[in-house]
């Protein structure tokens, strides 16, 4: 009965996110375009399949992976399992209200490990890589781009945790990351660099969102120092710039190896 | 219908094939690291049916049904040759999706009880509201006009980096302004606009129209609708906060 009620609530918030789409797109049709399309019975399928598939995978995700991830996130910063039964070390740090930033170890590994995997199975970039495959020609294969945004953002939540722990403002990272870009954009293959762009703002939705923000706030609230309302932002940012810089990155040393094999091919011929 | 099946297990394996690495994580670390069973298991591996079922039917929608309606919709547009209603098209996908995007509503909520915190507005609920209530009009504001300038540089072929370097320069010289508060909102405020919807049908409308209009390049000029929609936010967002406070 529960699940009844959860599941019909997630699917009223995901048609709350679809009607003003529908609402816009069928007025634009009806009032200024004014044609006709083509097979919308079609398309109207398409549009159901999309609406369902999204509720269905956020009722899964909400049964049977939040709470987990959530758990997950507290206990790896709880300080009772940082110390690892060490009991003079936790009494310090409870006095003193020290910040050991290495204690934290496992929290940026999970980091790491958890950004990374959300990202591979997050439906949006599925899209976009999806379409940058097909109108690339297969020039920039879907997996590629994938790993490589899911690798940025597994470094960025990785280091946003670690900027968390050590409380250092959040600017100096955004802006040294911006100046990488910028310096990066220079070098960068041209095709590659709107989809770079694209890339920052399309890993952080439906998967990586909720989970990467109960890390944060985990760690805001377990470490002496930080407060949840200031600190446990800044993770999303991080994860939507680092993607950026390793697509630009991979997307440079593919172009570099494959000039490279093209010259040793005209050597060797 | 033997193909029919064979291709439903391939959809259904690749499907899994996505999903398997956030498996693969969580299972490890609960067992390895923390070193405890599964709380529920029976939740956690129903949950993970759902997700499987639920990602497939939407990489099958997106083939039959998001794709082709913003590469349709891009193809009428450009037929009718009136660069003003793309415009207005495109500020209104924008306005729309953003205003009532769940993770927007969160995160200015919490906007709210920041700077009520920060003595910036009335510690009131009336005021908090009001508070996040512009802030969300705000930045679907700013979602709007971004994806309507990024169709306008898709329609004249613009190169987009110096749009993005302006923007980032913008950006810095606002931060050292805001309040200290608002930082971290507004920077973050840039990744959660585009919803999961959102995201395919734009990418699709850019890469329609960068497909019609003569000259431009699907992957040079389409792409970089959704780049523009999460820079805005942040730029806004800082300004808001300056105007507040």
């Amino acid at each position: 009965m529960d699940l009844i009620y959860h599941s019909a609530n997630v699917l009223l918030d995901t048609l709350k996110d679809v009607l003003p789409i529908i609402g816009v797109i069928l007025f634009f049709q009806l009032v200024v375009i004014r044609k006709k399309i083509d097979n919308p019975g079609r398309l109207a399928y398409g549009f159901f399949l999309v609406v369902i598939g999204l509720a269905i995978f956020m009722i899964g995700l909400e049964k049977g992976l939040f709470p987990l991830g959530e758990a997950m996130s507290r206990q790896l910063t709880n300080p009772d399992f940082l110390v690892k039964g060490d009991a003079s070390l936790l009494e310090r740090i409870e006095k003193t209200g020290t910040v050991y930033p290495a204690l934290y170890f496992w929290t940026y590994i999970f980091g790491f490990f958890i950004g990374f995997s959300t990202t591979i199975a997050e439906p949006a970039l599925i899209a976009v890589a999806l379409k940058a495959e097909e109108v690339s020609t297969g020039a920039i294969s879907s997996w590629g781009l994938r790993l490589a945004v899911a690798l940025g953002v597994a470094i960025g939540i990785s280091l946003g945790c670690y900027r968390i722990v050590t409380g250092t403002p959040l600017h100096w990272y955004i802006i040294a990351g911006y100046i990488v870009v910028i310096c990066q954009t220079y070098f960068a293959p041209k095709m590659i660099i709107p989809l770079a762009y694209d890339s920052g703002g399309v890993t952080t939705s439906t998967v990586t969102v909720p989970l990467v923000a109960a890390l944060g706030i985990g760690l805001a609230s377990n470490v002496p120092g930080r407060s949840v309302i200031v600190d446990a932002f800044g993770l999303i940012a991080f994860a939507s710039l680092f993607p950026i810089i390793t697509v630009l990155g991979y997307a440079t040393i593919a172009e570099w190896i494959a000039n490279r094999n093209r010259r040793k091919g005209f050597k060797e011929t | 219908m033997i193909s029919f099946l064979l291709n439903l297990v391939r959809n259904l394996f690749s499907v899994f094939i996505d999903i398997l690495p956030l498996l693969v994580v969580v299972t490890s670390f609960q067992l390895f690291v923390i070193k405890q069973p599964f709380p529920d298991l029976a939740a956690t591996i129903s949950g993970l049916v759902f997700v499987l079922i639920g990602l497939f039917l939407f990489i099958q929608g997106l083939e039959i049904g998001l794709f082709p309606l913003g590469e349709k919709m891009a193809f009428q547009f450009s037929e009718k040759g009136n660069i003003w209603w793309l415009l207005i098209f495109g500020f209104a996908i924008g306005f729309s999706t953003t205003i009532a995007e769940p993770a927007l509503i969160a995160v200015a909520k919490k906007a709210g009880e920041i700077a009520a915190e920060a003595n910036a507005i009335p510690h009131t609920n009336e005021s908090i509201k009001s508070y996040a209530f512009w802030l969300r009009v705000t930045v679907a504001l700013s979602v709007g006009s971004a994806i309507s300038t990024g169709v306008l540089r898709i329609v004249k072929g613009w190169p987009i980096h110096w749009f993005i370097i302006i923007g980032y320069i913008f950006i810095i010289i606002l931060t050292a302004f805001a309040p200290k508060e608002i930082v971290g909102i507004a920077y973050d405020s840039g990744g959660v606009t585009t919803s999961t919807i959102t995201v395919p049908l734009v990418a699709a409308l850019g890469v329609g129209l960068a497909t019609c209009i003569r000259g431009r390049s699907p992957i040079v000029d389409g792409f970089g609708l959704i780049a523009f929609a999460s820079l805005t936010p942040m730029f806004f967002v800082m300004l808001y906060g300056i105007i507040i406070y």
